[in-house]
């Protein structure tokens, strides 16, 4: 994966920076021995490593604007980052560029019952808004896998979805107003504790920018009741096609699930030798789906769903008859990824996103491409919105592995596009993804969308080398070429 | 007389805007012209009349997504939806008849440049959640889109949420993209009679922190409700506080129950089934049921707990002969404010009224100078009135596409 050369100016002129960022950020908050900054020196996309020139942790919002306006003078680059869980190097640093972590931001600032919200710091990490106010009954519905440790701004930057977003929605539908730091030191806040931004919806455009736009340092959130009742199905199908069908007579029957997710034999496999959740071995596909709300209707679907799922030719089935028995459902699920981990040295999570109808034919396909490229696949699928995540095997031991998975990789994005689909469907673009952004977008749009970064960071200094296969400077994306006295179209209708 | 311009296809929309980019000919984007009269006037524009662009492109009802060009009217994709027992599940709002033209005029790409969501807004979400991606025609004359079918993406930025709102001034929309969800089963409303203000808010409060999902929470003052043709809402001679559930026959019954007896038993509240349900929510989401006198009509969203605070005090700062008439939906969070008598559409009242709580006040309706002096739409931060302007300068560097709309710069 290349990156944007790095300035040798900036790598010679470290020294001076830092001294400006310890003017700024007290001692232990600048870090800069070679020691120290290996620690940060890749995200969750752990193929891909840059030490980077320094690391400053500040504690509040005029930190981080006096770092930006710091960093700018110096022509310093900067990657924001909170917890480092990105699985596609959305924070992964660059050689002459500051690495700006959130992590002492980790306080929540009010929870405001009566509006049904909690104003948070980006580092707070998304299970503790929950765990927050789970004593009211209340929670914050987006629950990444890795919710235990993400933070909410990362949660941000990503727009993280969950297993639950088919019915609650990723992050930028649960969000209410961001106070965000630009590149030249600006605060602004956008929204706040009421519904809607005024003006452009730039919380909408800053909700999955990648941390390429601006420095997230403050969230309002909304909360939520907890359902009365959460029930869930597991239920096995000797075939794909049968499991696949399953899913959409569901959706079919306008019934729209808490979550519904999908696994594959391998990650089935994978997932009961590692915590015994009590799943059918046999099955080529396993779907959990889960039901809550009021308790009523959750009775109500769970019987239509049993019933759909006996139609379409389930060679299992089990309902849920305990809180214990849901969470076992579930903890399958959870630990499918480091199960999939023990199987194999390494593995390489995927995540594209198919219309739910194209998923037998995906899965087809994946197989064929599986045999060609001779490395195994699991498959771990959000159902209910057409969310894949297939695991790629390898071995990173092993000469020309990593290069083939990510060739593997690369084909399967690639055909979730061809069928209707997306690259990414909440794990970002970041590096891993960049150069597979012209299989989507024409250069026309990928432009345009940098035309919209040029108005936040002008400099192009925020986590450049991500999302963007091609950087453009903003003078020359901003040039117009006009053809004055072009034509009045004969064929367009005028009066 | 302006010219008017009318594409039959993106391409022609291209090649239109490229034209006005190069004259500098400034060009007001128009889909049905039902919202024409919200925001700021604009002056000597030729007209960009997109009603040609027309018809579904896209719509698989097991995917739960439906695309069409930007000029396809409302009641056909409703129509269409509505023969496969689905539905936009933010509850398009139609201002037409509030902004004196008919009703049932909107098109879908009018809808998304407004952003303009009804009552259930508060539980699913806005127009511009449902919204999966654009494609348009930037003030550069460029052709370009973003998002796609499915509703789960983060692949490059997410511009579909920046056209929902942008109200024309950063392209000319060609095609949407929704997301669409099934209609429930069953529809009822409960009514609580009698309420004050605080109270009837705290009522919607109360219901939507419990576990009985209500779809829609609103508060009507006696006057407003007196408005509606629903008899067991006008002839009460009260205010009403209405909450709706939704979902299967068995849950909506149980859940009606629950929120009946924690409100004061059959004693205060009734229940209004289908019909009768769907009337008054219509009712509410197109604002009828404020006063059909022409006052000027503000739009503000608050957080629900300051919600009567900011009535009351935008009502003390009234000179003695204007009045106002007020009705409250999302629990409180979107207050429809009337003013009569108001030179200024009493803007500093109202405005002044959101400084403590926070929020914003949209003009939605006023005479043509009025909105032309009074800023129609929030002002904002001077901070952010500049990254404002460097957006607009991004997709519409000429200032061509529906100038000055949203405010002077922009």
């Amino acid at each position: 994966m290349k990156m944007p050369e790095p300035d040798g100016n900036v790598i010679a002129g470290r020294d001076a920076l830092i001294t400006s960022l310890r003017g700024v950020v007290a001692e232990e908050g600048v870090i800069w021995s070679e020691n120290e900054l290996k620690a940060y020196e890749c995200d969750g996309l752990t193929a891909y490593r840059q030490v980077p020139l320094a690391v400053v942790l500040p504690e509040n919002t005029r930190q981080v604007a006096e770092v930006l306006k710091i960093c700018s003078a110096h022509g310093a680059k900067v990657v924001p980052r909170g917890a480092g869980t990105s699985l596609s190097g959305g924070a992964m640093p660059l050689a002459d560029g500051v690495l700006l972590g959130l992590g002492k931001f980790n306080k929540i600032l009010e929870i405001d019952y009566e509006n049904r919200c909690a104003v948070v710091q980006p580092g707070v990490s998304n299970l503790a808004i929950s765990d927050a106010v789970a004593d009211a009954d209340f929670y914050y519905a987006p629950d990444p896998s890795s919710q235990i440790v993400c933070t909410i701004g990362g949660n941000v930057a990503e727009n993280s979805g969950g297993v639950h977003c088919l019915k609650y929605g990723v992050t930028t539908n649960n969000i209410l107003g961001l106070e965000i730091v630009l590149m030249n030191g600006e605060t602004v806040r956008l929204g706040g504790k009421y519904l809607d931004t005024d003006g452009y919806d730039l919380m909408g455009v800053m909700t999955g920018s990648e941390g390429l736009l601006g420095v997230i340092t403050e969230v309002t959130v909304r909360i939520l009741k907890k359902p009365e009742m959460a029930r869930a199905v597991l239920v096995g199908f000797p075939d794909l096609e049968d499991s696949g069908r399953f899913v959409a007579d569901v959706i079919g029957a306008g019934i729209i699930p808490g979550g519904m997710e999908m696994m594959d034999k391998a990650a089935t496999r994978a997932a009961e030798e590692f915590c015994q959740a009590g799943y059918p071995m046999d099955a080529e596909a396993l779907v959990i789906v889960e039901l809550d709300g009021h308790a009523t209707e959750v009775d109500y679907l769970i019987g239509q769903v049993e019933e759909i799922a006996r139609r379409c030719g389930a060679s299992s089935l089990r309902t849920s008859q305990s809180e214990d028995e849901r969470l076992a459902f579930w903890s399958g699920r959870k630990a499918a990824f480091p199960a999939v981990g023990r199987i194999s040295p390494d593995y390489y999570c995927m995540d594209g996103t198919i219309p739910r109808g194209a998923l037998s034919e995906v899965l087809r396909r994946m197989t064929e491409m599986s045999a060609r490229f001779g490395l195994r696949v699991a498959n771990v699928f959000h159902a209910g919105d057409g969310n894949l995540h297939p695991l790629i095997l390898y071995d990173a031991n092993q000469l020309g592995e990593l290069e083939t998975a990510e060739e593997f990789g690369a084909e399967i994005l690639k055909l979730c596009v061809e069928v209707g689909g997306v690259l990414t469907g909440e794990h970002g673009v970041g590096v891993e993804k960049r150069d597979l952004m012209g299989e989507m977008f024409s250069e026309a749009d990928l432009e345009q969308q940098q035309r919209l970064k040029c108005a936040f960071d002008p400099e192009g200094s925020l986590n450049p080398g991500k999302v963007f296969p091609i950087l453009h400077r903003c003078a020359e994306l901003g040039r117009m070429h006009i053809h004055r006295g072009q034509l009045p179209f004969p064929d367009i209708e005028r009066f | 007389m302006s010219e008017t311009f009318r594409p039959g296809d993106a391409d022609q929309v291209c090649e239109t805007v490229a034209w006005a980019a190069a004259e500098e000919r400034p060009l007001e984007i128009r889909g049905a012209g039902s919202k024409r009269n919200l925001g700021r006037p604009m002056d000597n524009c030729s007209v960009l009349d997109l009603s040609a662009l027309s018809g579904l492109t896209y719509y698989e009802p097991a995917e739960l997504v439906l695309a069409a060009k930007a000029g396809t009217p409302l009641s056909v994709i409703e129509t269409e939806l509505s023969e496969n027992g689905q539905r936009l599940a933010f509850e398009p709002a139609d201002y037409g008849r509030i902004l004196g033209n008919a009703a049932g005029q909107a098109t879908i790409g009018g809808l998304v440049a407004c952003n303009l969501s009804g009552p259930r807004r508060i539980q699913v979400g806005a127009a511009r959640d449902h919204c999966l991606g654009v494609s348009g025609v930037s003030g550069r004359g460029e052709a370009f889109k973003s998002g796609g079918r499915v509703v789960k993406n983060v692949t490059g930025y997410d511009l579909s949420k920046l056209m929902t709102g942008s109200y024309g001034t950063l392209a000319a929309l060609t095609e949407v993209t929704f997301k669409v969800l099934p209609v429930p089963e069953k529809t009822r409303t409960v009514l609580v009679f009698g309420h004050g203000d605080a109270e009837g808010i705290a009522t919607l409060g109360q219901a939507l922190s419990s576990a009985l999902e209500p779809s829609g929470l609103a508060y009507l003052p006696a006057v407003a409700a007196s408005r509606s043709t629903v008899g067991y809402v006008s002839e009460i001679g009260t205010s009403v506080t209405a909450i709706r559930v939704e979902g299967p026959a068995s849950s909506v019954e149980a859940r009606c129950r629950s929120l009946r007896s924690l409100f004061g038993g059959s004693d205060k509240t009734e229940e209004l089934h289908g019909h009768n349900s769907g009337t008054l929510w219509r009712e509410i989401a197109d604002v009828t049921l404020l006063g059909s006198s022409g006052g000027d009509l503000w739009r503000l969203s608050v957080p629900p707990s300051a919600a009567s605070g900011v009535v009351s005090a935008v009502k003390a700062e009234l000179s003695p002969s204007c009045s106002a008439e007020v009705l409250f939906d999302w629990a409180g969070g979107l207050i429809w404010l009337d003013v009569t008598g108001a030179e200024d559409a009493a803007h500093e009242a109202v405005r002044g009224a959101l400084h403590d709580s926070g929020g914003h006040a949209t003009l939605i309706r006023a005479p043509g100078d009025v909105r032309r002096t009074v800023p129609v739409f929030q002002p904002p931060e001077p901070g952010l009135a500049s990254l404002n302007a460097r957006v607009k300068q991004g997709f519409d560097p000429r200032g061509i596409l529906n100038p000055g709309r949203m405010g002077t710069d922009y």
